[in-house]
């Protein structure tokens, strides 16, 4: 029995040890531990989840990047589209151009043949004229010394307007 | 909780145990055999080793610190009587065999207790109801040296805390961390819930407390070797913070619960008050009475193997016994972290039970 009957003294000084045991050990013990073990899991945690952040962050930049990409593709195909339409018009409009300077050149050209041509067979026109003319001179001095030739002449020069 | 890890490390440990648990036996054996004052006495007077005698004995609380052979420290007797306090050696009463004449009174050691005695040596009923024995005993000893080394062990792990902010912990550190991280996300979140925070304290000093002060009653020399858990005054006052804590803690529901249930009728309520009381109770003592058992039965076991020796008188008796104390003090280190868990899980569920949110 006096075995399980607590006795007073140690009651006493059992409840006067735990209780400043107990004091101690929460201000100076269980308060700074359990903050540090808080803060370090608080401080885990927010870390994982800067991670993901950073992770979501990544995928958006990489996405974003992408996007840029695609739409800068688009720009520069757009833009060699454009360059090769305008060059072709350029190409089409300077052939065009040629094409009429070339053909007003040749009108031109053409024309002052022509005219080079008309004013030069006018020329030799005149010249056979004259020479024609100095070489029927010169004949009809030479026929017409001879009264029987110029009569055949006169003859023949009738014949002649009667078939033209 | 999944033990089986603790048992692995164990096995490969277990060279190492055999070795710390044989010097402990050996220890042990000595110590039943240097039994200052009963052994002699018993031997004296029967010529036989009466192994009750002895068990008790080591069980109990005691006014000195036996050491080895004839060498104990005495401890102070401090005596709280009606004509005012006495204080003295306990090596006045030369291991109980002479009366020492105090202030107000004489008293004697009978059984280890300091009685007041008349004249003629014969205890005084009258004068023992008016002394109180406040005496610093072997338990009260060993329960400040555990707060000691609790005080020790966790200034410095505290101070490892403030060393180390925001980093991975360190050495010892690291072999606390685990267990209070233990108590709180095994122990109290579960049957507390979000309000465990104020209650962390109070639980973590109880179970550190008890779980070293049980280990230190399984070493069986100078800084151990008290039965400190296995004493019902130090059980009561443990289970008693339990009881308090818990009452001033409890919420409208609780008391709702206890002094007005809901369902049941009227006139039942002085019959349910008496049951309630009765469950106030009954918890706690449970406890006290659960922690007292299991530590005092484990040292009552690991001497009685011991005493075998002794009964038989042989010493071809001491291997066997060897086996089965090496065998219960293992047993013994396990049931020291589970009764300091049972006791804290317990009282975690009796708060939580206390200031739960009903939602009816």
């Amino acid at each position: 029995m006096e075995l399980v009957t607590p006795e007073i003294g140690l009651v006493f000084w059992t409840t006067i040890s735990f209780l400043i045991l107990f004091f101690l050990l929460a201000r100076y013990a269980w308060k700074p531990i359990m903050g540090a073990i808080g803060e370090r899991e608080k401080s885990i945690e927010d870390a994982l989840l800067k991670a993901e952040a950073a992770k979501e962050e990544m995928t958006r930049l990489t996405g974003e990047n992408e996007a840029l990409l695609k739409q800068a593709r688009a720009e520069r195909d757009l833009i060699l589209k454009e360059a090769k339409q305008v060059k072709d018009q350029i190409i089409g409009e300077a052939k065009a151009a040629a094409q009429t300077e070339g053909n007003k050149i040749i009108e031109k050209a053409k024309v002052e043949i022509n005219n080079q041509k008309a004013i030069a067979l006018a020329d030799v026109k005149n010249q056979i004229a004259t020479l024609s003319i100095d070489i029927a001179e010169k004949i009809l001095r030479r026929q017409f010394e001879d009264q029987q030739k110029q009569d055949e002449l006169v003859t023949d020069l009738l014949k002649e307007v009667k078939l033209s | 909780m999944d033990l089986s890890h603790i048992l692995n490390s164990k096995k490969i440990k277990s060279s190492f145990f055999l070795a710390v648990f044989s010097v402990f036996f050996v220890v042990k054996a000595f110590a039943i055999q240097d039994s200052p004052k009963q052994g002699k006495v018993v031997n004296a007077k029967q010529d036989t080793y009466d192994p009750t005698v002895v068990i008790l004995e080591h069980i109990a609380d005691s006014h000195y610190w036996h050491l080895w052979g004839e060498n104990a420290i005495p401890l102070p007797v401090i005596l709280y009587t009606d004509k005012g306090l006495e204080t003295f050696s306990s090596a006045h009463f030369e291991d109980g065999r002479k009366a020492f004449t105090g202030k107000y009174y004489t008293y004697k050691l009978v059984n280890d207790k300091v009685k007041a005695v008349d004249q003629s040596g014969k205890i005084d009923e009258a004068a023992n109801k008016k002394v109180y024995d406040f005496s610093i005993t072997k338990n009260v000893v060993s329960l400040w040296l555990a707060c000691i080394l609790l005080l020790i062990i966790f200034f410095g792990v505290a101070s490892a805390y403030k060393k180390t902010v925001g980093k991975a912990p360190k050495g010892f550190q690291s072999f606390i961390e685990p267990v209070i991280v233990f108590v709180r996300d095994d122990i109290a979140r579960p049957n507390i819930g979000y309000k465990y925070e104020r209650f962390m304290p109070l639980l973590l000093t109880v179970f550190f407390f008890i779980w070293i002060s049980n280990m230190m009653g399984l070493v069986p020399f100078f800084p151990g070797g008290a039965n400190l858990t296995g004493n019902i005054a130090v059980t009561f006052v443990l289970a008693a913070m339990t009881l308090i804590v818990v009452n001033l803690n409890g919420n409208k529901h609780y008391w709702q619960h206890i002094f007005a249930p809901a369902d049941v009728p009227g006139w039942l309520w002085p019959l349910w008050w008496i049951v309630e009381l009765l469950g106030i109770v009954s918890r706690p003592f449970a406890l006290m009475i659960r922690l007292f058992a299991n530590i005092t039965a484990g040292h009552i076991i690991v001497l009685s193997l011991i005493s075998l020796i002794f009964v038989f008188k042989s010493i071809a008796v001491a291997p066997v016994s060897i086996a089965f104390v090496v065998f219960m003090d293992v047993l013994e280190l396990l049931v020291a972290l589970l009764q300091a868990f049972i006791f804290t899980l317990l009282t975690a569920l009796f708060i939580g039970t206390a200031t739960e949110e009903h939602h009816h």
